[in-house]
């Protein structure tokens, strides 16, 4: 964020978001920032701000977590709908009650109808190259929507982790310079933003929203794919291991990929044919290269620290599954809830998924479609 | 302050042909702010009659940049924008020109649900200039009682039956508590224009945050008709159920801008107004009495804090 230099950053602390808030309001007391920073009342008001800002043309940002970005929901669809191309980051964190300050997915899970583009990160390095790009997708003449990039609280947050910087002139040069599209400061040129619609218009207003959602999917991956060719460091939408001969795989994403890639290596010299598949853009789904990456599986697993109550299965396993059935692939799919509120997810508890996995894989057969990995007290 | 004269040949940036209720006051009490504004108007609105009268797609009626995005949260978003404006002026992206920002809800996304918002923005100083137009309800949902709602009266969620009389609280004093802040505040009436337009003037070219709340007679949610908006807000003034004042040098000089030679009865200002018509029915007579022993209360503080009693 000191490297984009936005011009506005309005933004009201949580655990464990608050170190981003905290260092940039250094960065701002040191003057090695040119921003306005705009310390709010609340989430609401952060990001109600934040529509004004990018409203009014100027360069946004904000970060958040957990109850803060519940207490943004309203505003997220209106951020979105308005077309503002505003970047969040989300230290996802587990949602009350009861109140637990550690990380799962739940939180941006509860927000992917709002409209938002949803990048999911896997190490501190990606959160880094994610952010950079976040901004160069959302200001994209042909998205303008706002780009939320989510990592894993503490796991990434507060990790110690190698990082290779850019200089401030490479990541200057790759963002370029804002040219909102809409400008509510044009005072030559008055517009009326977020006006009413009827019946009439309300639909078609809306689909054209998700139509640049979804055409937003290819300009994710061409920005993702230049900052790959610029510097060496690209991850694609998914990230597929191990999977073209792969009997079994796991999808996860965010900071579970990288352990569930150490036992796909594990497993592998045991001569077992487990892959795995990260998924790194949930918003808008990457349902062909979902659909493609898991053709030859015959058993997968969806492995999520999210839970949605209620549901056949919780976000991103019914997106899989949708995925799957959409291009007509077979392969028998279960889901597994893992680590909510923060409990780990040891190397050892993704290998029982997978030898799960080799049982369906074997009879053809699912026993259970919804698990809970390490739950005490049940299965 | 602009003559009469020189106003009537500025341009009015908002058109006529809303959509509010004949008779509605909200839309002169925007045209009248807009006219006193020092500089190019920016509007930031919240969710309410005002909006939904005046943008609908395809049609707006704001020839004036214009930005809504919800109910409760007007305050917020205006301190984004001037936040915006100046980043922009420092980066030299935006030219160094006076705006006058405006930030204008109804007494319901004012006193209530938008109160948080408000209190942040006059706390952190944003140059900016809310508006409440104060119809002592929520309007736009259907008369809903609100934090401004007058005590005792009518509203589709303080009815009056045998076990409850109207509104049983008095209303919030929002003035004060925008004061407390240290703002720039007042009152103001559109019944009385020119004392309305001094102060939007004011307030805009003050370098701090200030709050005009200005009464906005409602001829659907008092029941009154539409010919009397302008009286309604007369007598509001004369019966001191509306006093108008100013709260300036943070909080500590307080003026009175108008003391009626002959103070009338609030039964005055009740009488023409559906809204209170069960003050005047038998075995009522408490209600009116309260009324008036409140307004008095507050009536003789303010002269107090003015110093003029
Ligand atoms: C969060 C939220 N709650 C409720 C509403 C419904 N709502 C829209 S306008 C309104 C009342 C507006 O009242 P007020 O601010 O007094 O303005 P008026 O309509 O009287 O002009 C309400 C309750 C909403 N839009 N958003
Ligand atoms: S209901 Fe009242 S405030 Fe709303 S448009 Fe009609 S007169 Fe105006």
């Amino acid at each position: 964020m000191r490297q984009i230099d936005p011009d506005v950053v309005a933004a009201y602390p949580i655990t464990p978001q608050t170190e981003i808030v905290e260092k940039f309001a250094e960065y701002v007391a040191e003057g090695l920032v040119n921003t306005e920073f705009i310390c709010v009342e609340s989430e609401h008001s952060a990001i109600s701000a934040c529509c004004g800002s990018s409203a009014a043309g100027a360069r946004t940002m904000t970060a958040t977590s957990s109850q803060g970005l519940a207490l943004m929901h309203e505003m997220l669809y209106i951020t979105a709908a308005n077309r503002l191309p505003i970047v969040m980051i989300n230290v996802n964190r587990a949602l009350s009650a009861p109140l637990n300050i550690h990380n799962d997915q739940s939180d941006t899970f509860g927000s992917r109808d709002a409209g938002w583009i949803q990048l999911y990160c896997e190490s501190v390095q990606e959160v880094y190259d994610t952010t950079i790009q976040g901004i160069r997708i959302a200001e994209h003449p042909e998205v303008q929507l706002p780009v939320m990039v989510c990592l894993d609280g503490f796991i990434l947050s507060h990790s110690m982790e190698r990082l290779e910087l850019l200089s401030d002139t490479e990541v200057k040069d790759f963002i370029g310079e804002f040219r909102p599209r809409t400008n509510l400061l044009d005072l030559t040129k008055p517009i009326t933003l977020g006006a009413a619609a009827m019946p009439e218009y309300y639909f078609e207003h809306r689909y054209a929203q998700s139509y640049a959602l979804d055409r937003a999917l290819e300009k994710v991956a061409a920005v993702d794919q230049e900052f790959g060719t610029k510097f060496g460091r690209g991850y694609g939408i998914v990230e597929a291991y191990r999977i073209d001969d792969a009997e079994v795989a796991v999808i996860t994403l965010g900071s579970l990929a990288g352990t569930t890639r150490f036992v796909v290596d594990r497993l592998r010299e045991e001569g077992i044919r487990a892959g795995s598949l990260k998924i790194k853009l949930f918003r808008p789904f990457p349902v062909e290269a979902v659909a493609a990456a898991l053709k030859n599986v015959k058993a997968a697993a969806v492995l999520e620290k999210a839970i949605s109550p209620g549901a056949p299965g919780p976000a991103l396993f019914s997106d899989v599954l949708g995925a799957l059935y959409h291009q007509g692939v077979k392969a028998s799919l279960i889901s597994y809830v893992a680590g909510l509120g923060g409990r780990d997810v040891p190397p050892k508890s993704i290998t029982r998924i997978y030898n799960h996995l080799q049982q369906i894989a074997e009879t053809g057969r699912i026993d259970r479609i919804l698990n809970y990995l390490d739950l005490r007290g049940w299965q | 302050m602009a003559t009469l004269k020189e106003l009537s040949t500025r341009e009015a940036k908002i058109t006529g042909g809303t959509r509010t209720c004949a008779g509605c006051a909200a839309p002169i009490i925007v045209r009248q702010v807009l006219l006193a504004a020092p500089h190019c108007p920016v509007i930031v609105n919240a969710t309410g009659c005002l909006y939904i009268t005046t943008a609908i797609i395809p049609y707006s009626s704001w020839r004036i940049p214009y930005y809504h995005s919800a109910f409760e949260n007007a305050a917020a978003v205006a301190s984004g924008v001037e936040g915006a404006i100046r980043a922009l002026k420092r980066k030299g992206r935006l030219a160094d020109q006076e705006i006058s920002l405006i930030a204008v809800g109804g007494d319901g996304g004012t006193y209530d649900i938008g109160l948080q918002a408000i209190s942040g923005m006059l706390e952190r100083g944003h140059r900016c200039l809310y508006i409440c137009y104060d119809n002592g309800a929520y309007m736009n949902t259907g008369i809903q009682r609100s934090g401004s709602t007058p005590f005792g009266a009518w509203t589709t969620t303080s009815h009056v039956g045998e076990a409850q009389k109207g509104k049983q609280q008095h209303q919030k004093d929002m003035i004060r508590i925008a004061a407390a802040h240290g703002a720039y505040a007042a009152n103001a009436s559109p019944h009385r224009w020119r004392d309305l337009m001094r102060k939007v003037e004011k307030a805009l070219n003050h370098q701090g945050p200030s709050f005009i709340n200005i009464q906005s007679p409602c001829p659907r949610g008092w029941r009154y008709p539409a010919s009397e908006t302008i009286e309604i807000a007369r007598l509001a003034t004369e019966a001191c159920v509306f006093p108008l004042y100013e709260v300036e040098e943070q909080g500590e000089k307080w003026t009175v801008n108008y003391i009626p030679k002959n103070k009338l009865p609030v039964t005055e200002y009740l009488k023409p107004q559906g809204r209170f018509e069960h003050f005047f029915r038998p075995g009522n007579e408490h209600l009116i009495e309260e009324l008036q022993a409140e307004t008095d209360r507050r009536w003789n503080r303010l002269l107090k804090l003015a110093g003029k009693s």
